[in-house]
């Protein structure tokens, strides 16, 4: 579990991460979004120690990473920016964590197996290609067996297959009862990995909810319905709040009201529906929504954006 | 490469309950080794390091032997035989102190200080094994290739040479090894407060070679109570037969490039733990 409690991180006059307050739960799967620049990779280098916070705490399984005994075998971190010598090979990365810990060789090996990266484990970091440097990330991430895993956007240059795989490594690990917690910016991948979602926009926390519960609470959703008397009932349902747009000559997209409420004016009118479809809007929308404001709301308070950009935003 | 390359195997499923001993002081130690010994830059500066104390030691050493009747009478009056063998110091240096730094930036150049720092998130550890084993390893080359450049250097140079029982040879020999030991650990401090491999090496060789230099425009008085002092200067004095004026008593001389060297460690020490990695 990973608690983190108003932390707060400044570089001078600017706020990377401003008083954010969550909790990781384990056995599933919790996503940490935000665009670019919006303070996901600074919060897990504090969760780690690696930075230390402005104010706030964070914690992992009840205590500060650096006061556990073990530390590599209580949280598995993959960071953004490559943590590997690019001189040295994998293997002898691997070996050289190991030793801080005392793992065993073979677990060593047993991590290189299971991340594929086996033929290529003699060979040097720098030439691995982003998606093979990721998997030695996830590979330095599993090797103290941790019950917590903390991978800051792992599928970054990998392709589909990768993708994938590391999707069910990730639901895997958490069916094991661990925490995961993975940071993304592409929502697209969060919505098929993610049980659990922490949106974050210039260093403030947006949203902490489920999937669902995110995507109900970001999008109006919107009933396409089909019928051949579609001008007539366009003038029934329009009204306060309510939008009605027509894709073809009979088909209808209405947004503000449920698709009972439609279907009850519709009979009432004698109307007959050929369709009425409920349609979630993507999380992906859902995501635009909410962090677009974030981005608005920085690009009219921050006074070094000169004028004329600032007219064109 | 392949895709069946990179085809994973299934997650293995790990029991959540296997815990055990995190990092001591000798895990570090041990992890300091595998990072150093993996590294190609290590054993090739270490072979720079022995071929300038020995090889040019014995290249000196004869070069003196042939040229021996046509040096100035003066030069041939204080003919310092195990000064000459032992003068590839100058180099070895050279190749020490640019390891000693390399072995610090180069974890903070590739983002490898990161996963450095997650293992052992104290940090300490860290320091104190990379300069105790550092100064080990430096110590365990350096002493056999300073013999080597003694004992070869005094048979290269016939009868102008002298041996190991003369006086003060022995001290000049392991005062080299020592000398360069301690220019490691300064070294390893100097990489720590700067994190960059250029600014470190310009740091290091700043305060070794061009400060002494910077030094002799001092006004004489100042010179006496300044020079004497500084770190070359200073640890210099272990290995030279005939010092210059001024200069320290050999054992003074280490010691004060020993506080040096802890200073810079106690340094790196503090910064270590303030600093973001």
């Amino acid at each position: 579990m990973i608690e983190v409690s108003r932390l707060t991180k400044r570089y001078g006059d600017k706020t990377a991460v401003d008083d954010l307050s969550f909790t990781v739960e384990p056995g599933m799967v919790t996503g940490f979004l935000g665009p670019n620049g919006a303070g996901k990779s600074t919060t897990m280098r504090m969760i780690v120690g690696l930075d230390v916070p402005t104010s706030g705490s964070a914690t992992v399984n009840g205590r500060p990473y650096a006061a556990h005994r073990a530390p590599l075998r209580e949280v598995g971190t993959l960071l953004e920016a490559r943590a590997v010598h690019t001189s040295r090979s994998a293997s002898n990365h691997l070996l050289a964590l190991a030793a801080t810990h005392g793992i065993s060789k073979s677990r060593v090996a047993e991590v290189i197996e299971l991340v594929g990266l086996r033929d290529v484990a003699g060979k040097r970091a720098g030439g691995f290609s982003l998606g093979m440097g990721q998997r030695l990330g996830i590979a330095s991430a599993l090797l103290g067996d941790p019950a917590t895993v903390m991978l800051d956007e792992p599928v970054n240059g990998l392709d589909p297959e990768g993708i994938r795989w590391v999707r069910d490594l990730l639901r895997g690990l958490a069916a094991e009862g661990r925490t995961v917690f993975v940071s993304s910016h592409l929502m697209s991948e969060m919505a098929v990995t993610a049980d659990h979602l922490i949106v974050v926009g210039r260093g403030k926390l947006l949203a902490d909810m489920s999937m669902s519960e995110f995507i109900d609470a970001n999008s109006s959703a919107t009933v396409r319905l089909r019928t051949p008397r579609a001008a007539e009932l366009r003038d029934l349902l329009a009204g306060d709040g309510v939008t009605v747009t027509g894709q073809a000559a009979d088909t209808l997209e209405v947004t503000g009201l449920g698709a009972a409420e439609i279907g009850e004016r519709a009979l009432r009118a004698g109307i007959a529906l050929h369709e009425l479809t409920p349609a979630q809007a993507s999380l992906e929308e859902a995501f635009m929504a909410m962090t677009g404001d974030s981005v608005e709301y920085h690009g009219a308070t921050t006074h070094e954006i000169p004028a004329t950009e600032r007219g064109a935003a | 490469m392949t895709a069946t390359t990179l085809t994973p195997e299934p997650v293995v499923r790990a029991p959540l309950t296997v815990r055990g001993d995190g990092p001591t002081q000798a895990r570090a130690v041990v992890s300091e080794f595998v990072k150093m010994r993996s590294l190609r830059s290590t054993s090739l500066t270490m072979l720079a390091a022995v071929l300038g104390m020995a090889g040019l030691g014995l290249l000196i050493s004869a070069i003196t032997n042939n040229n021996f009747d046509r040096m100035p009478p003066d030069e041939i009056a204080h003919f310092d035989a195990i000064g000459r063998s032992l003068g590839g110091v100058n180099i070895a240096q050279l190749a020490i102190g640019v390891l000693g730094v390399l072995l610090v930036t180069g974890e903070y150049g590739t983002g490898m200080i990161r996963s450095t720092f997650a293992a052992i998130p104290t940090r300490l550890p860290v320091l104190w094994a990379k300069a105790g084993l550092y100064a080990v390893s430096t110590f365990v080359i350096m002493l056999p290739s300073a013999f080597v450049a003694f004992l070869g250097g005094q048979r290269l140079l016939g009868v102008h040479g002298t041996t190991l029982s003369a006086p003060n040879a022995l001290r000049a020999v392991f005062g080299t090894a020592l000398y360069l030991m301690v220019i490691g650990v300064l070294a390893v401090a100097i990489g720590f407060i700067v994190r960059r491999t250029a600014g470190g090496i310009a740091a290091l060789f700043g305060l070794l070679l061009v400060l002494p230099g910077i030094g002799n425009l001092l006004p004489v008085s100042w010179q006496t109570s300044v020079l004497p002092y500084l770190p070359s200067n200073a640890g210099g004095a272990l290995y030279t037969i005939q010092p210059d004026p001024g200069t320290l008593a050999p054992w003074t001389g280490f010691a004060v490039l020993c506080v040096w060297a802890a200073v810079g460690i106690v340094a790196a020490a503090v910064v270590l733990k303030r600093r973001d990695v």
